[in-house]
């Protein structure tokens, strides 16, 4: 009897499971339609990270990845507004976007290889290089993680800062204890009340979550980085369409900032004479048309939410709280890892 | 003379309309039908699964984790694999869940019988609690107890001592660690003698009681038995060989002490949110429990002169289980599944582990999903068979 009702219920969830997998199959080869149908575009955002998605009193989202989902959604309906988010805590993040719940997943999310072969997902563009940081308490007199042996970590399980938390400790031959909780908002209030002696994730992150402690002054990051952490969008695998779309908007954005093309003057560079812009604002070709899109998209874009440096300076740059130096997200030519295809 | 008439056969009832057939044969085709769902749901999953090239199969769970957890109760590391993180959340699931069933009974028969106590603070104070902590969420208490524990602790620099070899602070307790040589099997062994001695001295001084009405000092001579042949065995072997059984003493490190056992305080918080708040639950099943045991057997049990503890110990409390066991089991089953709230405070039971790192380090939900419901199905029906057996032996037996 209890065996029958065993099977039964394994295969009901199963079922069940397959039935919601079945239904975002079918529409993952056409998600860009599926968007332009709906009228928005459902974006999977952090559940709140100062600085790169965070939702005000009044339900407003802003930050730097929130921008990215703006200007995918002011590409395809010229409007920043037409999105909803989905708050996910990172352990949730994978399965959302991959049984549909979410177009797409801008939410710090590293880049790695078995993320992009095994989950069924693309990671079509890196927008922030990062690596992973601690914090500690002053009052440590730490000034370095290599003296972190035998110290209490507080760290977000399901991400890659729990696996090289592992990797750096174990490497140098250092013992250390994990508390890993399932929010950053869980950890960090941990880390504050004490239980641990430190903080690790992503060195935007960091300074992000130091804005939250009950005394902001008394913690330091360390000056260690402990390893890469490429952040970008994630995709459904099997929707090329789709993952052109999104790798585009970030080239785009970044030529746009290359250019000088920016939210103020966008209007006025349609007038250019410069090759490059007339394709950029679609003045020349039709760009945007081989990716679903009207040929003016990076205008309805810049318009809508500004171009890379922009959106960098206005939600994490040295004008704003968090006050990140560009560093590796710099342009290219500016000694940075930007680098965009061309548009031609 | 006469041949009595038989009666006439009834004719032989078609095949169809054979209730026993019948019965079969509904039977069969639920059968067929809830196979025939079950593997259309399968191999729609598999298909679905291959087609968004998403990785199936349990092949994972031999790959190396790569993360750590803090508390394990078996020998575990990064370098270890996903089925191994698997066990290391099962035991954690167990523990608290054990710990919790004991400690949550007897708080809970307390708060129960003082509710009924005619001492009018004792029982009102007893109806406070019960009312406060069922009608507050779980996880608010969890949630709670979680930081009043930490906010309550000093930190690791000005731990709490008791000797010189007990700590508290914020990162948990701190306990000295036995460590046991080889030869300290023959104090274990020593220890499961004593613990056999001590039943069957019960077992007899119950029986002699029975036949003779005379009582042994059944307390004092299990508590010989239990801790003298240990310390016996231990004393024996640390004189005429090493000493069997060391201990491992915290000691202050850089950050948190080193060295001993440590309780943490995930592991604290949790127990005692579920311990306070299936009390609550456990003592209205005990106080429905003692009422139902009619008003005449506490009046009988009184003529003959029987002690009031007595009376409840040995006439009341015995009928009332029978009332008591199967609303109980179900306070079980609810404190074990209760556990996955662990989630909230970073304690690493089965949910945080493998639903949570796991599922999203190797993104096979359906199998990780699968397993940890297949882990609580097991559980909880082994708890409940448990309970059943016991009920049937308690039950009235009608003869």
């Amino acid at each position: 009897m209890t065996s029958k009702f065993a099977t039964l219920a394994l295969g009901l969830a199963v079922g069940l499971a397959g039935v919601g997998l079945g239904a975002s199959g079918a529409s993952a080869q056409a998600t860009l339609n599926n968007v332009k149908q709906k009228g928005f575009l459902q974006c999977g955002a952090n559940t709140g990270l100062a600085g790169f998605g965070v939702p005000d009193a009044q339900g407003n989202w802003t930050g730097f990845d929130v921008d990215y989902c703006r200007a995918i959604a002011a590409a395809i309906f010229g409007d920043p507004t037409k999105v909803r988010f989905t708050p996910l805590a990172a352990k949730d993040r994978f399965t959302a976007l991959q049984s549909g719940e979410v177009d797409v997943l801008i939410r710090n999310t590293t880049v790695t290889m078995s993320r992009d072969t095994t989950l069924g997902l693309d990671f079509p563009a890196v927008n922030y290089y990062d690596g992973q940081g601690f914090m500690v308490r002053k009052k440590l007199g730490v000034a370095s993680a290599k003296e972190l042996n035998g110290a209490s970590v507080c760290t977000q399980q399901g991400t890659t800062t729990e696996l090289n938390l592992a990797d750096y400790f174990r490497g140098n031959n250092m013992k250390y204890e994990v508390v890993a909780f399932a929010t950053s908002d869980e950890t960090f209030k941990a880390y504050d009340t004490g239980r641990c002696d430190a903080f690790t994730t992503d060195a935007s992150g960091l300074y992000a979550e130091r804005l939250r402690a009950s005394a902001p002054d008394d913690h330091i990051v360390l000056p260690e980085i402990i390893s890469k952490e490429p952040l970008g969008p994630g995709v459904r695998q099997g929707d090329p369409q789709w993952a052109d779309l999104v790798r585009w908007t970030h080239n785009a954005l970044l030529i746009a900032e290359e250019l000088g093309v920016t939210k103020a003057n966008v209007d006025q560079m349609l007038k250019s004479d410069n090759p490059e812009v007339k394709r950029l604002l679609g003045v020349e070709g039709s760009f945007g048309e081989s990716i679903g899109l009207t040929k003016d998209w990076v205008v309805r874009m810049v318009k809508g939410v500004g171009n890379y440096g922009e959106i960098f300076e206005r939600n994490v740059g040295e004008g704003s709280r968090l006050k990140i130096k560009r560093g590796l997200n710099a342009l290219w030519n500016k000694g940075g890892l930007q680098f965009a295809a061309p548009i031609r | 003379m006469s041949s009595i008439a038989r009666a006439p056969q009834p004719a032989k009832a078609s095949f169809v309309n054979d209730p026993k057939v019948r019965g079969i044969v509904y039977q069969i085709v639920l059968v067929a039908v809830i196979v025939g769902l079950v593997w259309m749901a399968a191999s729609n999953a598999i298909e679905n699964l291959r087609a968004a090239k998403i990785a199936s199969g349990f092949g994972f769970l031999n790959s190396t984790s790569g993360f750590d957890v803090s508390q394990t109760l078996i020998p575990y590391s990064a370098t270890s694999t996903y089925g191994a993180a698997f066990i290391v959340g099962l035991l954690n699931t167990l523990l608290v869940a054990a710990i919790g069933v004991v400690l949550a009974t007897f708080l809970g028969f307390l708060i129960g019988i003082a509710r009924l106590s005619s001492n009018w603070i004792v029982a009102r104070v007893a109806t406070a609690y019960v009312e406060l902590i069922r009608n507050l969420p779980l996880l608010l208490q969890l949630l709670f107890w979680y930081i009043a524990v930490l906010r309550s602790l000093p930190e690791p620099r000005n731990s709490l001592g008791v000797g010189t070899s007990v700590f508290l602070n914020n990162r948990g307790l701190y306990i000295p660690r036995p460590v046991f040589a080889p030869d300290a099997w023959i104090v274990l062994a020593a220890f499961a003698l004593g613990v056999v001695a001590a039943i069957g001295y019960a077992v007899r001084a119950h029986r002699r009681q029975a036949a003779t009405g005379q009582q042994s000092p059944v307390i004092s001579a299990s508590i010989g038995f239990v801790v003298g042949l240990p310390l016996l065995a231990w004393a024996v072997l640390a004189l005429v060989a090493a000493n069997p059984i060391s201990f491992d003493l915290p000691i202050k490190g850089t950050f948190n002490l080193r060295g001993g056992l440590q309780v943490f305080p995930e592991l604290v918080a949790l127990t005692l949110g579920l311990v306070i708040y299936t009390a609550a639950f456990i003592a209205e099943i005990v106080r429905a429990g003692i009422l139902a045991v009619s008003k005449g057997q506490t009046e009988a049990a009184h003529a003959l002169g029987i002690k009031p503890g007595h009376t409840l110990r040995l006439v009341v409390i015995p009928q009332a289980m029978r009332v008591i066991i199967p609303p109980l089991t179900s306070q079980y089953l609810n404190l074990t599944k209760n556990s996955s709230l662990a989630v909230v405070i970073g304690y690493p039971d089965l949910v945080q582990v493998f639903m949570g790192t796991v599922l999203n380090q190797t993104g096979q939900a359906i199998e990780c999903v699968a397993m940890t419901m297949a882990v609580y199905l097991t559980i909880s029906i082994a708890t409940a068979s448990f309970m059943n057996w016991y009920n049937a032996r308690k039950a009235l037996v009608e003869r």
